[in-house]
């Protein structure tokens, strides 16, 4: 059993992206899910899939820094999985009553909506990295996301100095913006 | 150009918190003074976040599916044996399995309602054969007849130790000594016993068509003369509806006439092996040869039926030529012929029955 303060220092550690507070909490909570899951018509990946997206909602909103966690650590990571399964089960016409195996859930609509937005976002800058094209987007995925500094960038893709890499980063970031900004607006609408 | 990317370095510096006082105060002082960067700087932010979220994301998952693999791999996850697809295929569909079930015993029980509402009751017991059960009485009758018999040194063709159990009407359909009754007169006979004019003859079957309600008998008695020829014929066509029929028959020791007519061309529920015939009949006049006014058979009297008066059923003659054709494919019965010719034609009724009623026998079984 974990106690609260204990529960609090691994949302800490999550929201660090600290790989072993999230190697704890997937531990001690996947069997949970998975039960859940393979009970009410889903397979193991279906388990795999669901647990993870827990585990993003979790992390982003541990990361947000706002997140007050108001009960166990274990109840409010099976309502959330219990409510994207929920979901998911709808959009697959597999089955549209209850669930069995109800345990004590606490409300989780807030967190399931915040989650679904940044969803959408995640998949419109997944979708606009697509578009960009080579060598943009191992550019931009090297500069901004695995935040190699310019000069090692310059070298290993080809450019004669920080400085041309810069400009053309540059121009992939406008690219990109444009691409995000126009699948956000076609969301929109 | 050079001053968006500037700007674009600007804005990321200072959402990296990495710009020193002084840059930061010309920064703000810039923001405020041209709405067009600001606007940029905001938008910019905004970008540059989701970017951040959308690496931080990426990259954490990557982490979770390595977890994943871990723990799977060191065994401190385990991944549930998946329940047999039947099962599941049953859980899937559980519901809709119970509506479907649910809908088809609606219906087979609606079904077998209607069926059973508008079904008529029980064919079997309306009928009633007109063999006649001959009843104790008239046993220790027989008894008695025989033991004078006994005394006057005639051998006596009833069997000792059995009972005399049902009786009917036969007829000749070949002058040798074949005769043809109901199936279900002899049924379970043991011995068979026909008699005319008082006179018994033993008989064995020689067919039994359960089918047509048939059964073809021969006299196998030293005793019995062959007729030269029959003095009436076969009909095969039957009679038409309206024809004057008449028939003989035993419902008591005694040899009866009945009058009547032919009522309908089918028989009971309209089965096409029979007809409806309007006629007093009772029991023992099953198997009696239907006549119409030229004495020609046109059916072999046979049912019944119980609940309503005047509904007696025959045969038809046209079974009679289809029986003996069956029978005819075994060579030993190849010699059986059938008269198609009534030599009665013509004449007054009487004379006509005393020619035919030599031929017409009482019917007794023995079980």
């Amino acid at each position: 059993m974990t106690t609260a303060s204990q529960e609090k220092e691994l949302l800490k550690g999550l929201a660090k992206s600290d790989k072993q507070a999230a190697e704890t909490i997937y531990k001690n909570n996947y069997n949970m899910v998975q039960a859940l899951i393979i009970n009410n018509n889903g397979s193991a990946d279906d388990a795999r899939d669901i647990f993870q997206e827990t585990m993003i909602v979790l992390y982003e909103k541990a990361k947000s820094g706002t997140f007050e966690l108001h009960c166990q650590l274990k109840t409010f990571i099976y309502s959330v999985s219990r409510r994207l399964w929920l979901k998911r089960l709808h959009q697959l016409q597999r089955y549209g009553g209850q669930l069995e195996n109800m345990e004590h859930t606490v409300p989780v609509e807030e967190e399931i909506e915040g989650h679904e937005q940044r969803n959408s976002q995640f998949q419109a800058m997944e979708k606009s990295m697509l578009n960009l094209g080579e060598p943009c987007k191992s550019l931009i995925e090297a500069y901004y996301l695995q935040k190699r500094n310019m000069t090692e960038i310059a070298g290993s893709f080809g450019y004669t100095n920080a400085d041309n890499a810069k400009n053309q980063k540059y121009k992939c970031l406008m690219r990109l913006k444009k691409l995000f900004f126009a699948q956000h607006k076609n969301k929109d609408q | 150009m050079m001053e968006d990317i500037q700007l674009s370095e600007a804005v990321e510096r200072f959402l990296q918190g990495q710009m020193d006082a002084e840059e930061l105060s010309r920064f703000e002082q810039l923001r405020k003074s041209n709405p067009e960067v600001d606007q940029f700087v905001v938008e910019h932010s905004i970008f540059l976040s989701q970017l951040n979220e959308f690496g931080e994301r990426k990259h954490f998952r990557s982490s979770l599916e390595e977890i994943h693999d871990n723990l799977l791999g060191n065994g401190t996850i385990k991944t549930f044996v998946p329940k047999t697809k039947v099962v599941d295929l049953f859980r899937k569909y559980r519901r809709v399995w119970a509506v479907a079930a649910s809908i088809a015993g609606i219906i087979a029980i609606t079904v077998s309602g209607l069926v059973a509402y508008f079904t008529p009751n029980l064919t079997k017991p309306q009928l009633e054969q007109l063999s006649r059960k001959v009843n104790i009485l008239e046993k220790q009758q027989n008894d008695l007849t025989n033991e004078v018999r006994d005394s006057s040194k005639v051998t006596s063709r009833v069997p000792v130790n059995e009972t005399f159990k049902f009786g009917g009407t036969g007829f000749l359909i070949d002058a040798k000594g074949y005769l043809v009754t109901n199936a279900h007169v002899i049924k379970g006979a043991k011995t068979i016993i026909v008699q005319s004019h008082g006179q018994e003859f033993k008989a064995s079957i020689v067919k039994i068509d359960a089918e047509r309600d048939l059964a073809i008998l021969k006299i196998d008695d030293n005793e019995f003369k062959p007729f030269a020829s029959l003095p009436y014929g076969f009909k095969k066509t039957g009679a038409d509806l309206g024809e004057q029929i008449f028939t003989l028959g035993f419902p008591r020791d005694e040899i009866v006439y009945g009058e009547g007519y032919m009522s309908a061309s089918t028989g009971y529920n309209g089965d096409t092996m029979s007809c409806q015939i309007a006629v007093a009949a009772n029991p023992g006049n099953s198997g009696g040869p239907v006549f119409n006014k030229n004495g020609e058979v046109v059916g072999i009297l046979s049912t019944r039926q119980l609940q309503a008066q005047g509904f007696v059923f025959a045969v038809t003659a046209k079974n009679i030529f289809k029986s003996l054709d069956e029978l005819k494919k075994d060579t030993t019965y190849q010699n059986i012929k059938i008269n198609t010719l009534s030599s009665v034609k013509g004449m007054e009724r009487p004379q006509q029955i005393k020619k035919i009623e030599d031929c017409v026998f009482l019917v007794k079984t023995y079980q």
